[in-house]
């Protein structure tokens, strides 16, 4: 008995056969799950709790203007200061000066290490009890600091990666132009690295959004509710969870383009390579 | 990387044994345990085309970049237009500017057009305004035939092309010297020629220049004094025909054999002829 006819009798299939059954069975997994579903659901009770219309309305507009809006602004705000802080101490941790790494090493590790919470908790209500006053600047200054300090801790890693994944060359031949080093870093390597680093750098952004949901135990007034608070507050009011979707649903506005930008941003730098 | 290092302080002018363009005394240069420089004296006349041929790891190129301090010596003295280039008080990148460096990989900035590439290092190292900077890169593209190719990014260049837009820029820098650091070497052959050219002619305009090079012919033809280097130091130099034509060391012979008949073995393995 040859081996490729016993291949081929194996289970009485052959291979198509059997990758045609194997495939079919998920399909058919798959629909049945979702027929019960379908069928099973109390459908009249979801919408009413979850996709409640007349609760809905009563949401907007301020669930845009101002909840959507503060969420927007929290995360830019907290993403510029980020990326500033970050730049620096990504260059401190390039630096030839031993301190410089140190001290940026210290701050990386610190604020990748410890929770966001807890760290908006300490600007929050540590800083005002120990010192018996709130942080100038209110109420941007703590949800700058809460949000952008941490953030430029990864920020910082990431804007790294991308200068060291510029080429050597680039900066010598900078180098050899004459142009000092700072120079060559700011014309020549930062530029290349920023390319590099744009499909990470917009996943921090995206979860630089989901993270500014934390800023509402800062305490906020009614102009200032970013949009989780703004559902929960919402939730209590009208006893019903349709805003918290809602609120979801307007999370997903701001991320899901920007990670449709990231993937093609990544298939860009892909074919490019 | 320095971080931002800059000096300004001019040093006094130091004195050298003669007015070469480049003058190399006992230079030495060890990566870690490794010396790839075994005590390097070296000369390059005003004027002068000096080719420095060599197997690979032979240390030709770290010489070359030794000179322009892409590599700082361990040990040793480099005079670049009598100034000593190894002394801490030198304003290193104003040196730099008076050297042309023309790389193997090109190096030529992918974020930026050609014309860009040849103005940033004008503007921001000579200071030289957008009108100046663009008219001195246009007439150097003009002169390595890239006057049509101004608007093109380096991705869109051939790899001649590429290389002619490095010599170029180092040309718009208005240097008192080039260096040339392998430049046909990551060339398809069929492309070879016109950088040659290119190299031929600013010879002919008497451009001082030292030539880390593989190609022979070139060497033989436009080169006024050749160098062997063989594992970190000087074998044998003279004019091309003499050491090109009738070698004296061994190990210059042995070399040419192989470069010039590839694959024709005149002597086993293992070394012993």
């Amino acid at each position: 008995m040859s081996t490729t006819t016993t291949a081929r009798r194996t289970g009485g299939l052959t291979r198509r056969q059997r990758i045609r059954l194997v495939r079919g069975v998920q399909y058919a997994a798959f629909l049945g799950v979702g027929l019960l579903i379908v069928v099973k659901a109390d459908w009249p009770r979801l919408s009413h709790d979850y996709f409640n219309l007349a609760i809905a309305r009563q949401l907007f507009p301020d669930i845009l203007s101002t909840a959507l809006k503060n969420t927007a602004i929290y995360t830019a705000m907290g993403f510029v200061f980020g990326l500033g802080l970050g730049l620096v101490l990504a260059l401190m941790r390039l630096s030839e000066v031993a301190p410089y790494r140190w001290v940026a090493n210290v701050y990386i590790e610190f604020f990748r290490g410890i929770p966001l919470l807890l760290w908006l908790f300490f600007l929050g209500y540590g800083v005002p009890t120990a010192t018996g006053a709130q942080l100038p600047g209110q109420p941007y200054s703590p949800i700058v600091l809460g949000l952008g300090m941490p953030a430029a801790a990864y920020m910082a890693e990431t804007i790294r990666a991308g200068i060291q994944a510029v080429p050597r060359g680039q900066a010598e031949a900078a180098r050899s132009l004459g142009m000092s080093s700072g120079q060559a870093m700011i014309s020549i390597v930062i530029p290349q690295a920023f390319r590099i680093i744009v499909p990470p750098l917009t996943n921090e952004v995206i979860l630089l959004t989901k993270d500014s949901s934390l800023v509402a135990i800062l305490g906020v007034t009614v102009g200032t509710k970013e949009l989780t608070k703004f559902g929960r507050d919402a939730l209590n009011q009208l006893v019903n969870p349709t805003p918290l979707v809602i609120a979801g649903l307007c999370y997903l506005i701001i991320t899901v383009p920007l990670s449709l930008v990231v993937r093609r941003l990544e298939a860009h730098n892909n074919r490019a390579r | 990387m320095k971080f931002m290092a800059r000096t300004s302080r001019q040093p006094e002018v130091v004195s050298t044994a003669s007015d070469a363009a480049i003058e190399v005394r006992s230079l030495h240069k060890s990566f870690g345990t490794l010396e790839v420089l075994k005590g390097i004296d070296f000369h390059v006349d005003r004027g002068e085309v000096v080719c420095v041929i060599g197997p690979s790891g032979s240390g030709k190129s770290t010489l070359l970049r030794c000179i322009n301090l892409l590599e700082t010596p361990t040990s040793g003295k480099i005079w670049v237009s009598g100034q000593d280039v190894t002394d801490l008080d030198v304003d290193i990148d104003a040196v730099r500017r008076s050297i042309g460096m023309v790389f193997q990989q090109f190096n030529l900035f992918p974020h930026l057009s050609v014309l860009e590439n040849l103005t940033i290092a004008q503007r921001r190292v000579l200071r030289r305004s957008r009108t100046e900077a663009e008219a001195v890169a246009l007439t150097n593209l003009e002169r390595v035939g890239l006057g049509d190719k101004v608007t093109a990014y380096p991705a869109q260049l051939s790899g001649g092309q590429a290389q002619r837009a490095a010599i170029a820029r180092s040309l718009s820098m208005g240097p008192d010297l080039m260096l040339f650091d392998e430049p046909t070497s990551a060339l398809d052959p069929e492309l070879v020629g016109d950088v040659l050219e290119v190299m031929r002619s600013l010879a002919a305009e008497g451009m001082t220049m030292m030539v880390v090079t593989h190609e022979m012919s070139f060497a033989r033809e436009v080169a006024d004094r050749v160098v062997f280097m063989d594992d970190g130091a000087i074998v044998e130099e003279g004019r091309p025909e003499a050491v090109l034509g009738a070698p004296q060391h061994p190990r210059t012979r042995d070399f040419l054999a192989r470069v010039l008949n590839p694959g024709h073995r005149v002597s086993p393995p293992d070394g012993h002829a």
